[in-house]
């Protein structure tokens, strides 16, 4: 039987078609997985689920019965409960207080019956196999017993609907294998499973039914042993690889950076790089693939040098000193990559105010200043390109040809791209790519990280695959397909190290 | 065993000087709990000391004068979240605007009733009981009710409904707002508890000193923030950060004319509370969400 | 729904929120006025005659208004960088000490030198005051707030000390005088318009500082660094910002500014430190700043109308309790962090498309 169907779902996100005519049916007593690349639109559509969004178009069904989920509680009244990626736990309660919280047991009313409570929550993390001591607090707990408090949360609230927003990332390989014991469990006992996930080893092994999301679109729902995971990979990411625009052969072998059997230490542990080697050469594009918190973060901070291996050495030209200035262009450009409230002239100068030509003992020189804001603002295209306007008035794509601009001028052998066209419309994009091939036929090194296998495969001259910390194998991209990065990508398959 | 620290009046002065300390220690520790900063204890004490003051003038009644000093704290704790809490404006700044709203309007009253802008007329003290005729402090019911109200707040705090989900809110209201906990009227409660030990506090003052002089507070709303912080967020070791001030403090006292004592102890609260806080002995770690208001 | 105009400029917004809010605390001191039982234009036009209407009245607006520009730039400039600095009454008390212990040691040396030794030991004295809660931020992450709030406590125990028991003339709560070259003159030994009020050679210091901030913020690239760091940490760390460093700099600069305060009222009026003399100018500042958007020339305005309130109310004292004033100060605060707050939901809510 049916538990859950959700038809013809559309959400958009002001011109951006989230979830596009989406229609699943979740059996009662399964797993089920949803599948897809970032941006494919899997959360979106479980936040309708969970009542987080409300959705454009569309029929939810629970029990055959159809429902509106305008909120949250709306959806815990219906069974329905939900595993953040980010756990929404309390790190200096109890486990057991953060369970009961908002729907505690008392006594004369409003005196906390802790006993009753206890009794409750151990007798059900007994049942489920969820091992805990529910007195310790959140902020002592391994993250793999802060993800049971999670469940337990949900379970004390009498759901048999629980949805888990990609859970494995930050779980160690043995909590991940209790994690997928659990879920067993749950089903076992009559619950109905979604996971929302991209690791294809996670789906063969635990799930019952799948679902390919891919630009918002359902492109396979089928039982598992009807297909397999190179099937799944390949629809994942999709085969439409635009034409490779046109690049220059290498022509050096010199080496802008390398890594040699690099360590890192995180508090994450998955993110932490373990025992990395790598290189960059003049002139080429090096892509990065991976699943997000596999290690990039990490990578990214030693390349900058905000954080220092633990062991192994990072050789800048042969060397081991670090470059003055290094191009970046990060992921969360609003964050770390602008100032909302700066205007474009000043977030042209981020990073590079301290530069010799823009001041004379320490007071900016207007010619200067206003010459190269208005070069980069033309030469890359600004709209509109008012320097003294906010920056926050500009559209997300403007705002991001700006922080190009300004990373791409400035003096640095060495560009890194993190995520460089996330969110962007497609003619930003396509400006976006033009330009880092531009930069890599002029000789520089570019390192791109991206979750796009397209885009990787499109710009980059060879590709290193991350997972779990470490280079799981490197390929060059014209000798390789999306698919095989995907197998490689989530754990599937491994190249054996030289 | 002559020595002044174990007599008996040694102990009462150490008392008689915690209980301004303590009592709005106590409340701020409730309203942080909760996730709001309240820097205006100062000011609330002040504002009750007077309200006391007045309605024990113009009734001839002490405990009506408790009563007024109560309400009045309350009131202006909840102009505190209204302005912090409903609008969510900067907490710091409020209680900076309450705490000069206080000095001023407290002036501003006494001046316009009592014909003087820096002490009122004399009121009457608090009926003490008479089982022990030589130590007024005894015989005075705010000893007991500070003790029933430290016991009180720990159950409050620790072991209801209420307590549960007011610590939520103050470390991760976004969570407790998700499992349908109304953020706001929490917070709201929670600084509206403060209002009531402040304003007991401030009462006190009043009833003391038998009268209400201009700025009386003196500073003890920061020596209770001080005490509430080297308390660790904790009722009890609130009450006893405030305890250990005043004793230190009666120490100065007692040491009157030595040279630099008085000064060293009027500083040394301040100077214990700043290494506390720069974890040089161990770091005292306020909730999460204390001082940020809470906007979806 | 009210439709209300949209303000597409932020200055604009801001000045209108500001003024705002001192219209809606002259209106709760009007009622206040009505409620106790006096006439408000009686009140109101004493008020105005006896501050603006003669050049005495000026002048000593001008005197109330000079420290309430420094504290003002003090506040305003740890604004800019994300801070909290509410121990600018600590800063000033010390580094107003340190100018009248090096005004009053140094005596014989001539004018040229005494006088700008005695500011510069206003700004040191102030400045490493203010460095304190800025380098423990810093470097424990401790914050700002308490510390300050705690170092205006050891501020005035310290001076306490100092003047009841190292440097005291006896029977008073004051330091022995500074010498006669230390004197800051008042400005009515140029302009006979000034005749009789106090109002002395600072309020150009301040004028001057006012000046300097504004270029220093806007034109160099330390102010870029200041405001960087105050808009954004992350983004000013992937700029390489050294934010720590910025942080602990702004606060000397604030305390410093603070701690130009003594030169008002040490130089150029009383000629000694006098215990209790600050008034909390220290914390009517933050009100100046915030009443300002922290911009330093806005900085002069606003600590101009407070120097009114806080002068006026004296003029009226006979008639109505001259801590009107405080309550017209503290309204205004609250009113200027709820209005904003408004006003920043009411904008958010046009930009954002109806659901």
């Amino acid at each position: 039987m049916n538990i859950v169907e959700m038809q013809h779902m559309t959400k958009r996100f002001g011109q951006y078609v989230a979830n596009d005519d989406v229609s699943v049916q979740f059996q009662e007593k399964s797993i089920h997985a949803i599948i897809g690349e970032n941006g494919a639109g899997k959360s979106t559509l479980m936040k309708m689920l969970y009542g987080f969004h409300t959705p454009d178009k569309g029929i939810i069904r629970i029990r055959g019965k159809e429902e509106r989920i305008s909120d949250p509680s709306r959806a815990i009244s219906l069974g329905i409960g939900m595993v953040h990626q980010h756990f929404m736990l309390i790190p200096a309660l109890t486990a057991l207080e953060n369970i009961i919280l908002g729907d505690e047991p008392t006594r004369y009313g409003s005196v906390l019956d802790i006993r009753r409570a206890e009794e409750e929550v151990i007798s059900l993390s007994e049942k489920y196999g969820l091992t805990l001591n529910p007195r310790h607090r959140i902020q002592n707990l391994p993250i793999g017993s802060q993800q049971r408090v999670e469940i337990l949360k949900i379970l004390y609230r009498k759901a048999d609907i629980i949805i888990f927003d990609e859970p494995t990332p930050v779980l160690t390989p043995q909590e991940v294998h209790s994690f997928l014991t659990s879920l067993e469990n749950l089903r076992a006992e009559g619950k109905t499973i979604i996971l929302i996930t991209h690791k294809l080893s996670e789906v063969f092994t635990v799930c019952d039914r799948l679902t390919i999301l891919r630009q918002g679109k359902v492109v396979l729902s089928c039982e598992k042993t009807e297909t397999t995971p190179h099937e799944v990979a390949r629809l994942m990411t999709g085969q439409d690889l635009p034409p490779s625009p046109g690049k220059d052969t290498i022509r050096s072998e010199d080496k802008t950076v390398e890594f040699v059997n690099v360590s890192s230490r995180s508090r994450i542990s998955p993110d932490s790089l373990k025992d990395m080697s790598f290189y960059l050469r003049r002139g080429e594009i090096l892509g990065v693939a991976g699943v997000e918190g596999n290690g990039q973060a990490s990578l990214i901070q030693l390349v900058l040098g905000f954080q220092h291996p633990i062991s192994g050495r990072i050789l800048w030209k042969g060397k081991s000193n670090i470059p003055s200035a290094i191009a970046y262009i990060p992921d969360d450009r609003i964050k770390n990559g602008m100032i909302s409230d700066f205007t474009l002239q000043e977030n042209l100068l981020l990073g590079r105010h301290k530069e010799l030509e823009f001041s004379h003992r320490s007071v900016f020189q207007r010619t200067p200043v206003n010459a190269f804001s208005s070069r980069v603002l033309s030469e890359y295209d600004v709209q509109p390109g008012n320097p003294s306007l906010p920056i926050r008035n500009l559209s997300g794509g403007n705002q991001q040809k700006l922080v190009v601009g300004r990373e791409l001028t400035k003096d640095s052998e060495l560009v890194v791209a993190n995520q460089p066209t996330r969110g962007l419309d497609i003619k930003a994009i396509e400006f976006v790519h033009s330009v880092l091939i531009r930069e890599r036929n002029r000789g520089r090194s570019v390192l791109l990280i991206s979750s796009d296998l397209a885009e990787l495969l499109k710009l980059s001259d060879r590709i290193i695959v991350m997972y779990e910390g470490t280079i799981t194998g490197v390929f060059d991209s014209s000798a390789t397909t999306d698919e095989e990065l995907g197998l490689y990508m989530t754990g599937v398959k491994r190249q054996v190290t030289s | 065993m002559n020595s002044p620290i174990f007599q008996l009046a040694f102990i009462l002065q150490v008392l008689r000087i915690s209980i301004p300390y303590a009592l709005p220690a106590m409340g701020a520790t409730v309203s942080e709990r909760g996730g709001v900063v309240n820097i205006a204890l100062e000011g609330t004490l002040l504002i009750s000391a007077f309200a006391t003051t007045l309605a024990t003038y113009l009734t001839g009644s002490p405990l009506i004068g408790i009563v007024c000093g109560i309400f009045a704290g309350v009131i202006t704790s909840l102009l505190h979240s209204l302005v912090t809490v409903y609008f969510k404006a900067d907490q710091i700044v409020s209680g900076i605007g309450i705490n000069l709203l206080a000095l001023g309007l407290t002036k501003f009253c006494c001046q316009l009733i009592f014909n003087s802008s820096s002490n009122s007329a004399r009121i009457v003290g608090l009926e003490t009981w008479s089982f022990l005729p030589n130590y007024p402090l005894l015989n005075n019911p705010f000893v007991p009710i500070a003790v029933v109200l430290l016991i009180g707040e720990n159950f409050l705090l620790f072991r209801t409904r209420f307590g549960l989900r007011l610590r939520a809110v103050g470390e991760n209201p976004e969570a407790a707002d998700t499992l349908g906990i109304n953020v706001q009227k929490v917070r709201n409660a929670g600084v509206a508890i403060c209002g009531i030990f402040t304003g007991l506090g401030g009462a006190w003052l009043a009833l003391d000193q038998h009268c209400f002089t201009d700025g009386m507070s003196a500073g003890r709303g920061f020596i209770a923030l001080a005490a509430m912080i080297i308390g660790r967020w904790t009722p009890t070791g609130a009450v006893l950060a405030s305890v250990f001030f005043g004793f230190s403090e009666s120490l100065a006292i007692q040491l009157q004319g030595s040279y630099g004592a008085i000064q060293f102890f009027q500083i040394f609260p301040y100077l214990l509370t700043m290494v506390v806080l720069s974890g040089f002995i161990k770091r005292a770690v306020p909730p999460a969400a204390d001082g940020i208001p809470y906007e979806k | 729904m009210i439709k209300l105009p949209r303000f597409r400029s932020p200055s604009l917004r801001n000045a209108i929120s500001s003024l705002l809010a001192v219209i809606v605390a002259i209106a709760i001191s009007t009622i206040i006025i009505v409620v106790v039982g006096k006439n408000p234009f009686e009140v109101y036009s004493i008020f105005l005659r006896e501050t603006l209407g003669n050049p005495y009245g000026i002048g000593q607006v001008l005197f109330k208004a000079t420290p309430l520009m420094f504290t003002g730039f003090a506040a305003g400039i740890c604004f800019k960088a994300g801070l909290f600095n509410i121990g600018a009454e600590g800063q000033l008390l010390i580094g107003a000490f340190c100018t009248a212990i090096i005004g009053y040691v140094f005596a014989p040396l001539p004018p040229v030198i005494l006088v700008p030794l005695c500011i510069i030991a206003g700004i040191i004295g102030g400045g490493l005051w203010g460095i304190i809660p800025g380098f423990i931020k810093a470097t424990f992450g401790a914050h700002e707030v308490i510390n300050t709030i705690m170092m205006n406590f050891i501020a005035a125990g310290v001076v306490n000390y100092l003047v009841g028991n190292v440097f005291f003339v006896p029977a008073t709560v004051h330091t022995p005088e500074i010498g006669i070259n230390a004197n800051l003159p008042r400005l009515e030994s140029f302009a006979t318009f000034f005749h009789g009020s106090p109002v002395n050679l600072s309020i150009f210091l301040a004028l001057g500082a006012s000046i300097l901030l504004q270029f220093y913020l806007s034109r160099t690239t330390f102010g870029y660094e200041i405001r960087a760091t105050g808009l954004s940490q992350d983004a000013s760390r992937y700029a390489r910002i050294k934010t720590s460093r910025v942080m602990i700099w702004t606060f000397f600069l604030s305390g410093a500014l603070s701690g130009l305060v003594g030169t008002n009222y040490v130089l150029g009026y009383k000629h000694y430190f006098e215990l209790g003399f600050s008034e909390g100018v220290g914390f009517i500042g933050i009100a100046v700043a915030l009443l300002a958007r922290n911009n330093p020339i806005a900085i002069i305005v606003t600590a101009l109308f407070f120097g009114i309130l806080e002068y006026g109310s004296l003029t009226i004292n006979v008639i109505i309790p001259k801590e009107l004033a405080n309550i017209i100060q503290a309204v205004a605060i609250l009113s200027i962090i709820t209005l904003t707050k408004v006003f920043d939901r009411y904008q958010i809510r046009l930009m954002e498309p109806a659901k």
